[in-house]
């Protein structure tokens, strides 16, 4: 009879993880436009940990996930500089964050982070999210994935999630520079043209 | 010595020749040459295949060469194709692969990995006017894939093992 007992408490016990391990394939919603952005603190390339809050002067941030090892993100390793270059004088600094699980992708391993950061001279944090619990906050899925967060009274207010621009193949033919776009206007202190854009992008390795 | 390679040579170039002339290699032919010359389209081209009201099955796989998890489940897809090709279902592997890489590395995937499924290739830069007309939902990672039949639709932004993807399928099969 115990032994029945016994077995009952087991099958309940592999439900009970069954039913708590499912929800880890499942991302959430994340942040929509208008919500308000947690803080977090992770790890730098540097070895410093790093969190929104140690940029007093900040106005807002260009939080990017992005990846050594999606060639999209490769692509646009370049505009994120340029955008750091242009945004953080004006209060806007970009703060990458890589989201994968390294295990899956070791090119994106904090000592591949680090040298690709020195090679490309990143101007801007490169954090890596090792427990991958800050992705999933925002509502990343993939790499590039942009949040442009404005800093007000309330906390950083999500003011857009999406692409940088129109075009991945080709800087100069590109039409819409949406993040430009975004980051100006509130500059401005205007209203963000267009709050969300789609792209394609590599799935968050988890 | 040489002139009986020549001979060999000829000897197969005239039995291709001639199998060519047979309807039935014809179209192993084609295949054939399918693998080589990529059919590359912009959205526009594509919308209708994702559109089709013809009593067929449409399994249609957003994938790319650089993508790993994409790459993982295509025998899946393959696999797939081959066991119900003859239910009335069709697998379209729509590649996003980059155009300067179509020679260097899609090519020569297709011809290795011999994928029998049909291939489009979606060369369009302007993914946020597009990524929502595939579904409003889509984030625009990949994998992703649509599986539909007339107005029945199901869009999966995930990746598959061969059993998960059978039992979607199943909801589509009579």
């Amino acid at each position: 009879m115990s032994k029945t007992i016994k077995l009952i408490a087991v099958a309940c016990l592999v439900l009970l993880i069954g039913a708590f391990t499912i929800p880890e394939n499942n991302l959430g919603e994340g942040y929509k436009i208008g919500d308000i952005a947690e803080d977090f603190s992770l790890e730098n390339v540097d070895g410093k940990m790093v969190s929104l809050s140690d940029y007093n002067d900040a106005k807002g941030f260009i939080v990017t996930f992005t990846c050594n090892t999606c060639p999209y993100a490769v692509m646009y390793e370049d505009r994120i500089i340029a955008l750091d270059k242009k945004y953080a004088p004006k209060g806007y600094p970009v703060i990458a964050i890589m989201p994968n699980n390294t295990s899956v992708k070791p090119g994106d391993s904090m000592d591949a982070m680090k040298e690709r950061a020195k090679s490309k001279g990143f101007t801007f944090p490169y954090l890596i999210d090792a427990k991958q619990e800050v992705f999933p906050k925002f509502g990343a899925t993939k790499t590039p994935h942009i949040f442009v967060l404005d800093k007000t009274e309330s906390g950083l207010v999500v003011q857009y999630i999406g692409a940088i621009d129109d075009n991945y193949k080709d800087v100069s033919a590109v039409n819409t520079k949406y993040v430009e776009n975004a980051v100006d206007a509130l500059i401005e202190g205007n209203e963000v043209p267009q709050k969300e854009t789609k792209a394609i992008g590599c799935t968050i390795k988890i | 010595m040489k002139s009986s390679v020549i001979r060999i040579v000829l000897l197969v170039v005239t039995f291709l020749v001639f199998s060519c002339f047979n309807k039935k290699n014809a179209k192993v032919l084609d295949n054939a040459e399918q693998k080589t010359e990529l059919e590359i389209y912009d959205f526009e081209r594509l919308e209708p295949i994702l559109y089709k009201e013809d009593n067929t099955i449409y399994v249609i796989n957003f994938w790319a060469t650089w993508c790993a998890p994409c790459v993982k489940e295509l025998p899946y897809f393959e696999d797939l194709y081959a066991n119900y090709k003859d239910k009335n279902v069709e697998v379209i592997l729509v590649s996003l692969d980059f155009p300067h890489q179509y020679e260097s590395k899609l090519k020569p995937f297709i011809k290795e990995r011999d994928l029998k499924s049909k291939i489009v290739v979606l060369d369009d830069v302007d993914s946020n006017s597009w990524i929502p007309k595939v579904n409003k939902d889509w984030s625009g990672s990949i994998p992703a894939t649509i599986i539909y039949k007339d107005n029945k639709r199901q869009f999966y932004e995930q990746s598959f093992t061969y059993n998960e993807l059978e039992e979607v399928l199943k909801e589509f099969l009579n």
